[in-house]
């Protein structure tokens, strides 16, 4: 079972700089790809904490919408391949060190933590469980989500409009 | 192979989330930083299932807490994407430029 | 009544009455010029006579200091501040009973003279106002039983003297004088001030019964007590404001300038006489011995009668002043008694004398007044012999106190008293000679005629004083040594007194015989021509007045320079440039954090949480 997490962890890591950093083409078409094989490996993370109902729903949503999403406006705004810029030596490097830095932190904390040795793992984790609580609990952020749900679309379906549609609708 | 415990999910969320954050730091393209944006979004979504899968039983809140909370993240993540889209979609068609280098119309 | 109860009426009566004369004058009685005089010459009438009663009824009370049950009046609470307590009260002891005959005599006899002297002048009220404000002040100063009360009044009196020097104030030397006066005093107060102050450090208390039976405080904070002296008794450095103060009118110059409110730091100096150490003393009858010098020499060459006789009573002062300094406070008050007779009867006869001639000041414009004003030239021959020392006069006997204490204690101050006799005799029988003697210089003196009954009557009682005063029958030198309870009289041998009183004698004489001979029959003055250079600084007063103008305009120029480069480069640069130049800078090293560049807003969150989390985590 261990080989798996390593399996899938470094995968996941792997895609991860690879949409950040690609050496091999700057298009961001790739860094979407390397994107949704992020995800994928993600949700099989996921599987492996037994956290079945929310991988498949990662892989619907996110990897199925969300990249999709991305794919149409990337190709509706027609993006050629991004100029190579003035390279920003300066900022760049400062930031890839201050990043550096935050990880060093975080995974240090972590790592003197020692949460691993008093952890336990539990066996729950069923989608009946998952929708009983869903649903008695948490019906409250359940519902408002689905509001939130509506305004975003309103808000989408305003933002696209462009000047000429409400000149021909006019 | 050591036992795999709460600390390994944990620098692999770490990890996931600084290069997210990399991605936003470097990256001039909208798009690609707002991908980087969403790396980071899935980087805590891992950290809080693998708490999720850790947390003993406890008369204060099911162990499954977490995985409400991902559950939600990933709605709002989607209706968040939409409309940051729609936003950048916008933006293109004002300025016909996707680098926020040439964004920077706010400053003082 | 009782006989502490008695005392306390009268002295209230005196005290207050002036004051109410001043203030009804000042209010309303101003129209009426009649009734301001009256008012004004009813109150110190009234006061005079209830000074004399209680003299006459309670002089005889034991020497020194007297305890508290028997002359002070525990009065009104006014500042009590933890241990630290004032009160209105008076002290009515022989030595205040004594000055309160003197101050309220001169000023009955100077009163009636004004009302004929002042006649003609608009601002008649306004005088006589000003006159009761300054008895009340001068009263006070008398009466106050402790050294606040004492500086209160003492303050006072500065005020009624400009108030009265620059009577005349559209002429700008009269207002000058006035402010030149008030300033110098105040010069002097400052000292007086910061004395008392050490006083009360030194001792807890300011009431004067109390201080007298703690004995001495520190040199220096005698000598800061003695500048209140200097400045209002005019001692050198301070003396420029006196014969700068003849602008007033000539009453108020006998008054003020010459029997009381100059004899104020006298008065005081006796009064604290237990507060001075030795060297302080040692100091003090220098001060007073250089003035009595320099005022001498400067007399000498003047050629206004009003400024002569100012000099003159600087010279005086210096005497007293030295007096006391001599560890004689007896014979300076002896000298202070005498003094305020003759010298106000010298310039109320200078008065007389100005009045009949048209305001004619200058004497070497007078001359031949001796058969047109017989009566004013007896006066004023009487008050000259009283003040050089004559046999017999009661100046003679003063003085030769005086001389007699110098020579126990300090006998290079005899010599210089000797010195200044001699000059004193000199430059009286100068003035003398060439404003009564010869013949009339002018059209003014040519037409003069004797003054009016009013002016006359007090120069005949202040003749009278003048020459009996002295007199071992009116006991005076033995009741002021009674009541001054000073120890050195005892010691002045019988040698002692006989020295001074040949060396006086001989002094004042000799004087007299030169000033003869230089003077009589000249028609302008021979000793310019003699001394040169030395006659024309005496003249010029050795230049005090341009010194004291350069002082003041070098200090000032020098302040100002540096509050301006203080202001411009401190304040304007520093602090206020600096400031903005400051605020400035560190706006425009903010603004580059707002470049309105994404990436640059994430670089920050990041440096930012990466900045807070080491913070916390380690």
């Amino acid at each position: 079972m261990e080989i798996l997490f390593y399996i899938f962890s470094a995968l996941t890591l792997l895609c991860g700089l690879l949409v950040v950093f690609n050496p091999f083409s700057r298009n961001p078409v790739t860094s979407a790809m390397f994107l949704v094989l992020t995800i994928i490996c993600m949700s099989g993370l996921f599987v492996l904490l037994k956290a079945f109902f929310l991988a498949a729903v990662q892989i619907l949503v996110y990897a199925g919408a969300v990249i999709v999403l991305f794919l149409f406006v990337i190709m509706l705004m027609n993006i050629k391949e991004e100029e190579r810029q003035r390279f920003r030596k300066f900022g760049t490097f400062l930031g890839a060190a201050a990043v550096a830095g935050l990880a060093w932190i975080l995974v240090t904390t972590v790592m003197n933590s020692r949460t691993g040795e008093r952890s336990v793992a539990n066996n729950t984790g069923e989608t009946k469980e998952l929708g009983e609580l869903l649903f008695t609990n948490y019906v409250l952020p359940f519902e408002i989500v689905s509001l939130l749900l509506l305004v975003a679309m309103v808000g989408c379906i305003l933002l696209s409009k462009t000047s000429e549609t409400e000149e021909e609708a006019e | 192979m050591t036992h795999v415990g709460l600390e390994h999910y944990l620098v692999v969320s770490a990890a996931l989330f600084c290069l997210g954050l990399l991605g936003v730091v470097i990256r001039r393209n909208l798009i690609v930083m707002y991908m980087s944006l969403e790396l980071m979004l899935n980087a805590a979504t891992l950290a809080l299932v693998a708490f999720s899968h850790h947390q003993p039983p406890s008369p204060h809140g099911s162990p499954l807490d977490g995985q409400i909370m991902v559950f939600f993240i990933i709605t709002v993540a989607a209706a968040e994407v939409a409309v940051g889209l729609a936003l950048i979609v916008a933006l293109y068609r004002k300025r016909q430029t996707t680098d926020v280098a040439d964004l920077a119309s706010m400053k003082l | 009544m009782t006989d502490s109860e008695l005392k306390l009426t009268l002295a209230m009566v005196v005290l207050f009455l002036p004051l109410l004369a001043a203030v009804s004058i000042g209010l309303g009685a101003r129209r009426w010029r009649g009734l301001s005089a009256g008012l004004s010459l009813g109150a110190s009438a009234i006061a005079f006579v209830c000074s004399l009663i209680l003299f006459i009824k309670f002089h005889g009370a034991p020497s020194g200091i007297v305890p508290a049950t028997d002359a002070a009046f525990n009065g009104i609470q006014w500042l009590h501040l933890g241990d630290f307590k004032v009160d209105f009260a008076a002290l009515i002891d022989p030595l205040s009973l004594l000055m309160l005959l003197i101050v309220t005599t001169v000023g009955t006899l100077v009163q009636v003279f004004s009302l004929a002297y002042m006649k003609t002048d608009a601002g008649y009220s306004r005088y006589f106002a000003g006159l009761s404000l300054f008895l009340f002040s001068m009263l006070g100063i008398v009466l106050a039983s402790n050294l606040l009360l004492l500086f209160i009044f003492w303050e006072l009196v500065g005020v009624s003297s400009y108030l009265l020097i620059s009577h005349w104030f559209e002429k700008p030397a009269a207002a000058d004088a006035g402010k030149k006066a008030f300033i110098t005093n105040r010069i002097g107060d400052f000292g007086f001030l910061i004395g008392i102050l050490f006083v009360w450090q030194l001792h807890g208390t300011l009431d004067i019964i109390a201080l007298a039976d703690m004995g001495a405080v520190t040199t220096t904070a005698g000598l800061l007590i003695f500048c209140g002296a200097m400045g209002k008794s005019a001692q050198f450095p301070l003396h420029v404001w006196l014969p700068d103060a003849m602008e007033g009118p000539t009453p108020v110059s006998a008054l003020i300038h010459a029997a009381t409110m100059v004899a104020a730091g006298v008065y005081m100096l006796c009064k604290l006489f237990f507060l001075f150490t030795a060297d302080a003393l040692v100091i003090i009858s220098w001060v007073g011995g250089i003035t009595a010098l320099l005022a001498a020499l400067m007399a000498i060459q003047q050629n206004d009668i009003k400024r002569i006789l100012a000099y003159s009573t600087l010279s005086q002062l210096g005497y007293m002043v030295m007096a006391v300094g001599c560890a004689g406070p007896a014979a300076s008050l002896f000298h202070l008694t005498t003094h305020a007779a003759f010298k106000a009867l010298l310039f109320l006869g200078a008065g007389a004398v100005i009045y009949s001639c048209h305001h004619e000041q200058d004497i070497w414009k007078l001359g031949g007044l001796r058969k047109k004003l017989p009566l004013t030239y007896r006066a004023f021959v009487i008050g000259a012999l009283a003040l050089a020392g004559f046999p017999l006069m009661s100046g003679f006997f003063s003085k030769d106190a005086i001389l007699a204490q110098a020579f126990v204690a300090n006998q290079p101050l005899f010599y210089l008293g000797v010195v200044v006799a001699l000059l004193t005799s000199f430059y009286m029988m100068r003035c003398v000679l060439v404003a009564f003697h010869g013949d009339a210089r002018s059209e003014a003196a040519k037409e003069a005629h004797e003054a009016p009954g009013e002016m006359i009557g007090p120069l005949l009682i202040l003749s009278a004083l003048s020459i009996g005063l002295g007199w071992h029958y009116f006991g005076l030198s033995n009741f002021l040594i009674k009541v001054s309870g000073a120890v050195i009289p005892n010691e002045i041998t019988h040698s002692a007194k006989l020295t001074a009183m040949i060396a006086g004698t001989a002094a004042s004489l000799t004087g007299l015989f030169l000033g003869w001979m230089a003077y009589r029959g000249v028609k302008q003055d021979p000793l310019p021509a003699m001394l040169g250079a030395l006659a024309r600084g005496m003249r010029d007063k050795f230049y005090f007045d341009e010194l004291y103008a350069g002082l003041n305009q070098w200090t000032q120029e020098r302040l100002s320079h540096y509050a301006a480069w203080f202001d411009r480069w401190i304040i304007g640069g520093l602090a206020v440039r600096g400031t903005s130049g400051a605020v400035d800078l560190t706006g425009c090293l903010l603004r580059l954090v707002q470049s309105g560049n994404l990436q640059t807003y994430a670089l920050l969150l990041a440096l930012g949480l990466l900045v807070m989390l080491t913070f916390f985590l380690f």
